[in-house]
């Protein structure tokens, strides 16, 4: 077993653990917590794929500023008498076996699936770095590429900042 | 092989699950969130997977994947903003981010 493989379990096993604590754990801040995690760990399996570019973004964006937002808003929605608690609704037993139901269907799909598994059968790539060529990809006016949908998404950002602070500022 | 396209599927999958059980039997609306978040890196974990699989495919298909991630990161934290803005909103009207508690838009 070559190094990456060792470094593919243990990031698997971080991800799925800490996703599993943060599900599961009674205290909101810890379950908060457990989700820097997840991140994290996220960005360590975007390092594995040669997806250097992501997983700086995800470094960023969910374990910088998502988490400062979730730890913001518990902060500000604590009451004396909810304290701490983070419980499982009615549903919780009904929600388990969907979610079980749909993992065991999804690998059953996979181990199904020709086209993919002929793909699955040579190692994922290892090569140089990608953010050059992501960069074209997005950016670039005259080849192909995705400069259209990357104007939408700056749209969807400005919308959503002003919707937030609209939503959020106290009534006059 | 441990570093193929499957291993890492099966892992987005593992992922999207437990963040849908998180989702579905939490009652603080801020854990559901988490949930959610959750299931978006599991679904950015497959694209990811997938582009780095077909590396070596058509013109301009090579990275869409890592594309795709990039703009869901942006949506889920456009999406994260205005939900903790309208979380927040809510406890101020009702003093309490229970989920089964919130029926205002119930009738």
């Amino acid at each position: 077993m070559d190094l990456a493989s060792i470094v593919f379990l243990v990031l698997a096993a971080i991800l799925v653990g800490s996703a599993l604590a943060v599900v599961t754990l009674r205290n909101i801040v810890h379950a908060a917590l457990f989700l820097v995690l997840v991140f994290g760990a996220a960005a360590g399996i975007y390092i594995l794929l040669n997806a250097e570019f992501i997983a700086i973004v995800q470094i960023l964006v969910y374990a910088g500023a998502v988490t400062i937002l979730i730890l913001f808003a518990i902060m500000l929605t604590q009451n004396p008498n909810s304290r701490g608690s983070n419980p499982m609704n009615r549903q919780a037993l009904i929600a388990a076996f969907i979610a079980a139901a749909l993992c065991a269907g999804i690998i059953f799909a996979l181990s199904q699936n020709n086209a993919i598994s002929a793909a699955a059968s040579q190692a994922v790539t290892q090569n140089a770095g990608t953010a050059v060529a992501i960069g074209n990809l997005l950016y670039s006016p005259t080849s192909y590429s995705y400069v259209l949908p990357f104007e939408i998404a700056t749209l969807v950002l400005l919308v959503a900042i002003v919707g937030a602070i609209v939503i959020g500022r106290e009534e006059d | 092989m441990l570093l193929s396209l499957n291993s890492f599927l099966v892992l987005g999958a593992l992922l999207f699950c437990i963040g849908l059980f998180g989702a579905l039997s939490k009652r603080n609306a801020i854990s559901v969130l988490m949930g959610i978040e959750i299931m978006l890196n599991a679904v950015n974990i497959t694209l990811v997977a997938f582009s780095s699989a077909f590396q070596h495919s058509a013109h301009g298909a090579r990275l869409s994947g890592q594309v795709f991630a990039v703009f869901i990161i942006t949506v889920a934290a456009a999406e994260a903003a205005v939900a903790l803005a309208t979380i927040i909103a809510i406890y101020r009207r009702k003093s309490s981010v229970d989920v089964t508690e919130i029926n205002m838009m119930k009738w």
